[in-house]
């Protein structure tokens, strides 16, 4: 099942040692860490493309995803990765009651850490969650996304599939538009994209924008057209439905009208302008399907993709930060 | 403890009198007789003393009046693990506080006069330091049916609060006003608007929308403390506003006092001395209610207690184990402990020539002394013996763990002070002592 052996040479000697113990957010990586992980990861889309994916590079290796929100997407990516590297998965998903939370995941965390886990892959309604929960182990930890903080896996698939689109992350305008406020994606691609050079806008309703989001090197836009005018790349963000409720937006054909993406606004962006989203879609309300289905401009399909890549390379860097031991 | 039980005669000579009552920062000395300051020098020593005298030479050491400290939470009844009245009052007493009050908000809550006699009757079993319950202002403090605010009273509360939770329903609030105040109870408040405040853990700001939390406009106090302040120039009732902690309601503050409305408010050490800064990496024993501000609100708080704006500084002490801290800090318990910590963190303002020592000290004596009509708090003949002789400059590492209270949930932890209670006096005994260095 292994790969040729220069495959697999070329991938561990780029594979460098991951800069800290855990992956908790972008911010703890370096534009020229970003920019390694981003080599390798495209080693691995080509690995994934072809008809044997599986190397040995996390052989013996004992990986768990702990999520403790609901995901299919993530959770999938995480598991597909692991097996491809050649680890051990295994998948929990803890009820979270609302009240027994906090000690499920420290009373999880305990247990866990008495099995010998490798690498902790966790997702948790709490922001901080992540941090917490890399107190308490012995093993590395990996954000999966806490709360309304980071979810840096993303970003950096985000990242991948900007620099494979446009050969390049510096000097993009890239528009993030929609439910700013409630959204650890927007958290971490902000982080991220501000790190490596490009302009970033934040496009939504005053009520779905954080306080002084100006002051995170963002400029902050209420009016989508003027927003995604000119931008390379739309970064559409999901809405809760939930949202409808304590006034945040009036209706969901309110919102789209005036903050959801159609063609017709889209015309307004620079040509050649990509479109993204991190999923699941909200067709009809952020996004309508025309734009998102249209393979020309959407990137939505290469997210998924080189977010099993993406997730290959995060987690061989942090193995050969543990090979190091 | 081996505190003589009857009341001794104590002099202590040689030491740094700083009593606010008397306007005075001096040397001085000071001679307790029967639980009582018998006679007070300005300047030199005291002679012509009795013969069993214990004489101690506080070698310029400070003495003041013990604090009080007017708002304390402990678990008792109801959450022993967390802190016993018992457990609270040695730190109190090793911390240089003689008088506590403590809040409404346990299980049972403090809405009736028996559970005003409990709390006094373990405070005077226990015998180390002043407990004066503070009565619930509602019933369960639900913020809706008035507690026996009269009767609790007479069983000896000294003003009513429903702690932590904010007294929504304008009616009821003025109705407390109206009542509490024709009885002359205080009514203390803390102004949070429930709505914007609802679900937040931090204040809102640049930080805190990066943190992905929750977080409440400094608006959400703002709002409350000017509902509060139109209900007091309606009643004319005397309102405490419990913790104040930015710069908007402390100008809504200056405007209310300008008029003459009666109105006190306090202000606790950890937001004198943190800001929204030091929740780092989600560390949960800086979540505190209300959330730690920005520093621009910190700075206005210290110059507010500097000017008398705010008059008076508490400790906040709330104490909570690690089952309730070592969580996601959207779930943890909002609190910290601080009994311990107050004089020395204090005496920061007084080290960093923020604030003049007599008027720091006036805000935990002589102010909540007189906000709650207590004797002590002063250095006057005739007043209790309540005191301290404290050393201002001992430099300290503060230690969590070597913390009396039972729980150890210190924002201070790790934090280097300056100043160490040497001696703490209650009614003329002495309920601590550090041993004398050679």
């Amino acid at each position: 099942m292994t790969l040729p052996a220069p495959g697999i040479d070329e991938i561990r000697s780029k594979a460098a040692p991951f800069p800290k113990r855990h992956f908790l957010s972008v911010t703890d990586l370096d534009p020229l860490q970003v920019t390694g992980l981003l080599d390798l990861a495209d080693l691995f889309v080509g690995i994934n493309r072809q008809r044997a994916k599986k190397i040995d590079l996390l052989k013996g290796r004992t990986l768990v995803n702990l999520f403790f929100e609901a995901s299919t997407r993530t959770q999938s990516s995480f598991e597909l990765a692991g097996k491809r590297l050649g680890a051990d998965v295994v998948n929990m998903s803890p009820r979270s009651s609302s009240i027994s939370k906090g000690e499920t995941l420290i009373d999880t965390a305990v247990t866990l850490n008495a099995m010998q886990p490798d690498i902790l892959i966790v997702r948790h309604p709490a922001s901080g969650a992540a941090s917490l929960l890399s107190q308490k182990v012995d093993c590395s930890v990996v954000n999966a996304g806490d709360g309304q903080h980071e979810h840096p896996s993303q970003a950096m698939l985000d990242a991948l599939s900007l620099r494979r689109a446009f050969g390049r992350i510096g000097g993009l305008t890239v528009a993030i538009c929609g439910d700013v406020l409630h959204s650890r994606v927007a958290r971490s691609n902000i982080a991220l994209l501000t790190m490596l050079g490009a302009n970033v806008r934040v496009v939504g309703p005053p009520t779905l924008i954080p306080t002084d989001a100006s002051r995170w090197g963002v400029s902050v836009w209420h009016d989508l057209k003027a927003g995604i005018a000119g931008a390379d790349v739309v970064m559409m963000l999901r809405l809760q439905v939930e949202r409808m409720q304590g006034a945040l937006v009036p209706s969901m054909r309110e919102y789209f009208r005036l903050w959801g993406l159609d063609r017709e606004k889209l015309a307004l962006a620079a040509p050649g302008v990509k479109v993204m989203h991190p999923g699941p879609m909200n067709r009809g309300v952020e996004i309508d399907s025309d734009v998102a289905d249209d393979l020309a401009v959407s990137l939505i399909q290469d997210q998924v993709e080189m977010g099993v890549a993406m997730r290959m390379a995060i987690l061989a860097s942090l193995a050969a930060r543990l090979d190091n031991r | 403890m081996n505190a003589p039980r009857a009341p001794g005669l104590i002099v202590f000579q040689n030491a740094r009198l700083v009593d606010p009552a008397a306007g005075y920062d001096g040397p001085g000395a000071l001679l307790v007789a029967e639980g009582l300051i018998a006679r007070v020098s300005h300047g030199g020593d005291l002679s012509d003393l009795p013969a069993d005298v214990r004489v101690i030479d506080a070698r310029g050491a400070l003495l003041c009046p013990g604090l009080i400290d007017l708002r304390v939470k402990t678990g008792e009844p109801g959450s022993e693990p967390k802190e016993t009245l018992k457990s609270a009052a040695r730190a109190a007493a090793a911390g240089g506080v003689t008088s506590i009050v403590v809040q409404p908000d346990t299980d049972p809550v403090v809405d009736d006069p028996a559970v005003v006699d409990f709390i006094l009757r373990r405070a005077r079993d226990i015998e180390l330091v002043h407990v004066y319950p503070a009565g619930a202002a509602t019933k369960a403090c639900a913020g809706q049916g008035m507690a026996e605010i009269g009767l609790m009273r007479e069983a000896g509360c000294v003003y009513i609060t429903d702690a932590d939770r904010p007294i929504v329903d304008s009616r009821v609030m003025r109705r407390l006003l109206a009542y509490a105040g024709g009885l002359g109870v205080l009514v203390a408040h803390r102004p949070a608007d429930p709505w914007l405040a609802a679900g937040a853990v931090a204040t809102e700001s640049e930080f805190s929308g990066r943190m992905g939390l929750a977080a409440e406009p400094v608006a959400a106090e703002t709002i409350m403390l000017e509902r509060d302040i139109a209900l007091v120039a309606l009643t004319g009732a005397r309102l405490l506003v419990d913790q104040i902690s930015a710069a908007a309601p402390l100008e809504s503050l200056a405007r209310a006092k300008a008029k003459g409305l009666p109105i006190l408010a306090t202000a606790s050490i950890n937001h004198l001395t943190f800001n929204e800064l030091d929740i780092g990496d989600y560390r949960t024993f800086w979540k505190l209610t209300p959330p730690l501000r920005g520093e621009d609100d910190r700075q206005a708080l210290i110059e507010a207690v500097a000017s008398g704006l705010v008059d008076i500084v508490v400790s906040a002490h709330a104490p909570a184990p690690p089952e309730e801290k070592r969580l996601p800090f959207d779930e943890a318990a909002p609190g910290a402990v601080g009994l311990e910590t107050l004089l020395p963190a204090l005496l920061t303002l007084h080290h960093e020539g923020r604030i003049p020592l007599l008027r720091l000290i006036e805000t935990v004596t002589l102010a909540p002394a007189n906000a709650i009509g207590l004797a002590a708090g002063r250095l006057t003949v005739g007043a209790p013996a309540d005191l301290i002789l404290a050393d201002l400059d001992t430099p300290r590492l503060i230690d969590a763990a070597q913390l009396i209270s039972k729980s150890k949930n210190s924002a201070f932890d790790g934090r280097r002070l300056q100043g160490q209670v040497l001696m703490t006096l209650v009614d003329g005994r002495v309920v601590h002592e550090e041993r004398q260095e050679a």
